[in-house]
């Protein structure tokens, strides 16, 4: 009786464990996914190390060493403290991916909630709630984040929180429209036959399928957080010196630019290459799950 | 026609209201009183603090506040500066010409260089011209505009001597700054622009224009490339909020003054009624930018009927 019932239940898996398979070739096989993943390991690996493989302190002045150009003792130069420039863009890189990651998922789980039960309610919580995003959408996202800083004030922590609502929309867009296509499927309506409440409805059986475009949104959206981030840092809105991070290293650095290029070129450089490998992977994680969001 | 964008307009109204009434309440949202942050850095006795209040009205209902906050904007009066004291209104009409300059240029820079690479890509599909054609958009669409800005800086500034770094005034002042704008946008217009292109050109009916002996200039101009631009189209207005958002950071880095540096500046010096009344406009604006878009999308694309 129990092989009998191991078997029908390895049976059943059998075409989900397979299409995971296949779902991991394709992946493999994309040279976008490849590059942009290598590329990615390769920074997270040197942002984690970068206590190890840096014998400066990111943060610790030092006037003699004022503005020093490349060399062998600081490979990207120091910049008008006497900062290893380097030291400071692997510190940074820790800094710019959690500024990501957090505002993304703070958009993506808000977005997500908000687009799900948009489209499975419908009726006034729908339109009340796609109201709200048309309001949200009035602004252009970096402006809207100005804005959510304005309110509660700068620092980092407000600038992930900021970025994070302000990209809410793309998510609750596209979910909520997924949600609408799938809602009436036979499975949510057997689901709902056997009485199944809502909340777990949306949250087992609607969301795990739609989660393809989120995946995609959501990688390219790290992207978008970083370079935003990194902007209000610039503006002189999020992280406050002496702290390593990229946007605030240009914004620092672009007084020196006639004597000192290298103080900004390296944290130039650092989110050019990060968003690159990113939007690889975006790119191709929207080939292989999502081919119909392909531009 | 002229009913359509009634009903547009009609349909606006609940996304305005709900914009001004947040708007309206971001001076009560952030911590502390607001008759404070009407004083600013100033150090205020009660007594100064409550005649504040008196003359602002801030002891009212705040649904009263609202009303009368609603029909000074309604008749043009968005406050005066905490800075400057100068009426928002006025501020505001003094930085427009230079942002719409820049954003102006820009979309022309983004619009030109985004359409011939997305073309170039899509009649050489799956050639080294395209792979390099999209390589280029890809480093575009990552290079954020506080960067670029400062490459171009270097380069066309600080190394060839070819144009001012900073400043306003005159055409040479305006190619870095719309440049560096440009490019923000010109990556991901590319890349809609070659998908777009590709499935025009996947079409029966580019077959029949070929077999019936069209030149290849005549198939392009006049059948793929028409048909290509209808979604191209849509993007535009999105276009222009990111143009909007980067002339924020460009501004600072140009040093021009126009309404997205003020913005900022507002934001750092906690000057909320120039903030407030900043974002009411870039609101409405940005609102009618995209009816207008919606509008230009059915003249190129006769299919699309308002009812």
């Amino acid at each position: 009786m129990t092989n009998t019932a191991t078997l029908k239940l390895t049976e059943q898996n059998r075409p989900r464990v397979e299409q995971r398979r296949r779902l991991l070739r394709r992946l493999r096989r994309s040279g976008n996914v490849v590059v942009g993943v290598t590329i990615l390991a390769l920074i997270a690996a040197l942002a984690l190390l970068a206590p190890v493989i840096s014998s400066y302190n990111p943060e610790l002045m030092a006037p003699l060493d004022r503005l020093q150009p490349p060399s062998a003792a600081h490979l990207f130069g120091t910049d008008d403290f006497g900062r290893d420039v380097l030291t400071r863009v692997l510190f940074g890189a820790q800094i710019s991916l959690v500024v990501g990651l957090v505002s993304v998922a703070v958009a993506s789980v808000a977005g997500s909630l908000l687009g799900v039960v948009a489209g499975y309610t419908g009726g006034t919580t729908d339109s009340v709630i796609m109201r709200l995003i048309d309001v949200m959408l009035a602004f252009p996202s970096i402006l809207l984040a100005l804005v959510i800083v304005a309110i509660l004030g700068r620092s980092l922590p407000n600038v992930m929180l900021a970025v994070g609502i302000s990209t809410i929309p793309v998510y609750t867009r596209i979910v909520r429209g997924s949600t609408l296509s799938i809602k009436e499927a036979d499975f949510i309506l057997s689901a709902r036959a056997i009485g199944a409440p809502s909340g777990r409805i949306m949250l087992r059986h609607i969301l795990p399928n739609v989660i393809a475009p989120i995946i995609v949104v959501t990688t390219n959206g790290i992207a978008g957080a970083i370079i935003s981030g990194a902007a209000l840092s610039f503006l002189g809105l999020g992280a406050q010196p002496p702290t390593p991070e990229w946007g605030l290293m240009l914004s620092e650095g672009r007084n020196y630019l006639r004597q000192a290029s290298w103080v900004t070129t390296y944290p130039g450089l650092a989110i050019m290459i990060t968003v690159m490998a990113i939007n690889l992977l975006g790119d191709g994680l929207r080939d292989v799950l999502d081919p119909r969001l392909r531009i | 026609m002229s009913q359509y964008l009634t009903k547009r307009f009609i349909q606006a109204i609940p996304t305005v209201l709900i914009v001004s009434i947040l708007v309206f309440l971001m001076l009560h949202l952030i911590p502390g009183d607001p008759a404070e942050i009407f004083v600013g850095e100033n150090v205020a006795t009660p007594e100064m603090l409550e005649q504040i209040r008196e003359r602002m009205g801030l002891n009212r209902p705040l649904h009263e506040q609202y009303l009368s906050y609603m029909a000074n904007a309604l008749q043009g009066n968005l406050g005066e500066s905490l800075n400057s004291r100068r009426p928002v209104v006025d501020e505001i009409l003094l930085r427009l010409p230079s942002t719409l300059e820049l954003t102006v240029a820009a979309m022309l820079i983004s619009t030109a260089l985004g359409l011939g690479l997305g073309i170039l890509a899509a009649l050489n599909h799956n050639t080294i011209i395209d792979s390099a054609a999209m390589l280029l958009a890809l480093v575009g669409i990552s290079m954020p505009v506080y960067w670029s800005s400062l490459l171009l800086i270097v380069i066309f500034s600080v190394n060839l001597r070819w144009f001012p770094p900073i400043g306003q005034g005159g055409l040479d002042r305006l190619v870095l700054p719309a440049l560096a704008l440009g490019f923000l946008s010109a990556g991901s217009l590319a890349r809609m622009v070659r998908s777009s292109m590709l499935e025009v050109l996947s079409q029966d009916y580019l077959l029949t224009a070929r077999a019936k002996g069209l030149a290849q200039r005549a198939v392009i101009f006049r059948h793929t490339l028409r048909n290509a631009l209808i979604p191209v189209i849509t993007i535009l207005g999105l276009t222009f909020g990111q143009l909007l958002g980067g002339a924020v950071i460009t501004e600072t880095i140009f040093a021009r003054l126009g309404i997205g540096r003020m913005y900022v500046e507002g934001i750092l010096n906690k000057d909320f009624t120039l903030v407030q009344g900043t974002t009411l406009f870039i609101a409405l604006a940005y609102v009618v930018i995209n009816i207008g878009i919606d509008l230009v999308y059915g003249y190129v694309d006769p299919r699309i009927h308002y009812d």
